[in-house]
């Protein structure tokens, strides 16, 4: 006699994710080749998006999965263009070395603000990460070789100069500031794959597993043996990393710098705020959707000044208020799909369903 | 004599910070709401006292006055159709809900009263001081800091010697169980931010009077008024006021010392109160 064992398998896999990788990249492809095929307008605003959402996947990371509601990403992203200046400037670094060492840097920022941070709890995280905030713009302001609290310009030379841009101006025949718009959307376009790559690979591992259940009950995760504090640590650190990085590259692309737009609490953080709320928030899905129906608000309403603001907050609070799990969320409800599934879910073997009780409940 | 002057100063701009972080500290008492939309309700109550000081041309004395009933409404309103929507578990909703209406505020005011700085004239008491001793005493710094006094001694009366206070801290500790002996923690919330508003009105009057304000003055003021709260120790308002003093007392030496250090030193006392003491200097709450 033979006892059959069931062979469970566990699967993310769904029935959409084959077509769905296909297309992304397919997408990816295209997106590779734009700046060939449209003008420098459209880069830069695709630049923006990218970076955006680079913010918002980490953002998302950070509130959606950790738990860790921060309103102080803005001292990464001032602090990562900070270094990037301070490398280029006053060290003689390659913009592009200079936007990964402001990463490395940000990152080690990172270590002594959450020794800060970690020891308020829950919502009163969200205001040390902004104090935060406030003291690095505070301290950078008060650095006078970078311009100090009216801030400086990357010499032209840095950006003509630039890694890469010298062969792409031999290679396609662009121009230097078409060259390094084209070299900053591309580098765009990889932080941006690579942190949806980073963000998903993460959640599907053993390790977002933990996470997961420390977001949905902390005690109960550490009472089957995951070490809560130290997730949540790594996530920081990693969120720092990125937000330096994007911060760094984003401030290449405009080359000019001060204190009060690097560390501003309503484009760095607010916004991404506002993406990640409105798309739906502990998705990898929902920041794609939020930072395009951002994008398009915004050209829609960017002439109408405050309220413009105005209505985004409204908006936001809405959203929060009756479709907390936003716009994603909602069409993921109706429709099942998801694009980026981290759910696990058991296949192969026969589902008893009838079966109650017993020793396991 | 100089530094004694200093740090006089500092004590009483300490005053004008516990108001800041009094209405914050009851709310988060209550119902473990903090509102980041905190100091921008104070912009907008100091805004309130401007309107009906100039449509109307009351002393800003009685224009709080005024506010104040107006400002009590809005909290309970506020609390009750909005915020107490987003109480629950996650503490993400109420966060991002405040943080949102914290845009709003800030825009609406824009909108509503442009980006100019503001002022609200005192007369004659702007520049009145009084002999302490060796020192010199503004006479609103000192009226803000016996205010400040006077609202944490009503507040604790009210907390801990009438019906309602019981009520406050019953629904604090359990508000389902409050709710079985006849106490409906919806409406209990919506008093306490109905309160908490007042108590901001009154903050609003100094904070229009002492210097000048602006929409967008609000984050600032949330942080102060948090790092008072923190410094002090969760739960005890007479906490809340050695925070907030320290906290004065820090910015003034700073700005004796350099005058852009001013708010830096301010949020540099604040890490050191966190590094040393992570539960504040007076704490009282468990949680």
């Amino acid at each position: 006699m033979s006892l059959v064992i069931p062979s469970w398998q566990v699967e993310t896999r769904k029935k959409t994710s084959a077509p769905f990788a296909l297309s992304a990249g397919a997408t990816l492809l295209l997106a590779f080749a734009v700046p060939f095929l449209v003008s420098r307008g459209v880069v830069q605003d695709l630049f923006f998006i990218l970076t955006m959402l680079v913010l918002a996947q980490n953002w998302n990371l950070l509130a959606g999965y950790a738990g860790l509601i921060s309103v102080g990403q803005q001292a990464f992203v001032g602090f990562g263009a900070y270094a990037m200046f301070a490398c280029v400037i006053l060290l003689g670094v390659d913009p592009l070395a200079a936007v990964l060492i402001a990463g490395v840097l940000s990152m080690l920022l990172a270590i002594p603000t959450a020794f800060f941070t970690f020891r308020l709890q829950g919502p009163y995280f969200a205001i040390g990460t902004w104090v935060i905030a406030e003291v690095v713009r505070l301290l950078l302001a008060q650095w006078k070789a970078l311009g100090g609290g009216t801030g400086t310009s990357l010499p032209r030379e840095a950006i003509r100069d630039m890694v890469g841009v010298g062969l792409m101006r031999d290679v396609f025949g662009m121009k230097a500031s078409a060259a390094g718009d084209t070299l900053t959307y591309w580098l765009a376009l990889v932080l941006m794959v690579s942190t949806i790559g980073f963000v998903y690979g993460l959640l599907r591992s053993k390790q977002g597993l933990g996470l997961a259940a420390v977001r949905d009950n902390e005690q109960a995760a550490r009472a089957v043996g995951v070490n809560a504090r130290r997730m949540k640590a790594f996530v920081y650190l990693a969120a720092s990393f990125i937000t330096g990085i994007a911060g760094a590259l984003i401030y290449v692309q405009k080359a000019r710098i001060s204190p009060d737009a690097a560390f501003s609490v309503i484009d760095w953080t607010a916004y991404v705020i506002f993406i990640v709320v409105i798309g739906g928030i502990g998705t990898v899905e929902g920041p794609i959707i939020g930072v395009i129906l951002f994008f398009f608000l915004q050209n829609l309403l960017a002439g109408y000044g405050s309220w413009y603001l105005l209505i985004l907050g409204l908006i936001g609070i809405l959203v929060m208020l009756f479709a907390p799990r936003g716009l994603w969320g909602l069409f993921s409800d109706r429709t099942g799909i998801q694009l980026f599934p981290v759910r696990r879910l058991l296949r192969g073997g026969s589902l008893n369903r009838t079966h109650k009780g017993g020793p396991h409940g | 004599m100089n530094w004694l002057d200093t740090i006089l100063q500092g004590v009483l701009l300490g005053g004008l910070y516990a108001l800041f972080a009094a209405g914050l500290s009851l709310v988060f008492g209550i119902m473990r709401l903090v509102n980041l939309a905190h100091g921008d309700l104070i912009v907008l109550a100091a805004f309130v006292i401007l309107a009906l000081v100039t449509t109307l041309g009351v002393s800003p004395f009685v224009g709080a006055l005024m506010a104040a009933p107006l400002m009590f409404a809005a909290g309970w309103a506020l609390q009750y159709f909005l915020l107490n929507r987003t109480l629950g578990k996650d503490i993400l909703p109420p966060l991002l809900v405040t943080f949102g209406l914290s845009i709003v505020l800030q825009n609406g005011l824009l909108e509503g009263f442009s980006a100019d700085s503001r002022r609200v004239s005192a007369g004659s008491l702007e520049s009145a001081s009084i002999a302490l001793g060796p020192v010199n005493a503004g006479i609103m710094p000192l009226m803000t800091f016996l205010s400040a006094v006077a609202v944490i001694v009503c507040l604790n009366q009210l907390i801990y010697r009438t019906a309602v206070g019981r009520a406050f801290r019953a629904t604090s500790d359990d508000p389902v169980t409050a709710g079985l002996m006849g106490i409906r923690p919806q409406r209990i919330f919506a008093l306490a931010t109905g309160l908490a508003m007042v108590v901001v009105t009154i903050a609003a009057l100094y904070l229009g009077t002492r210097a000048n304000f602006e929409p967008t003055s609000g984050p600032a003021r949330l942080i102060y008024a948090f790092e008072a709260v923190i410094i002090g120790g969760l739960g005890s308002l007479w906490g809340t006021l050695a925070g907030g003093v320290i906290l004065g007392v820090a910015q003034t030496v700073g700005a004796a010392i350099n005058p852009e250090w001013q708010i830096l030193t301010g949020h540099l006392a604040f890490l050191l109160v966190l590094l040393f003491k992570p539960r504040g200097l007076f704490p009282r709450a468990m949680d």
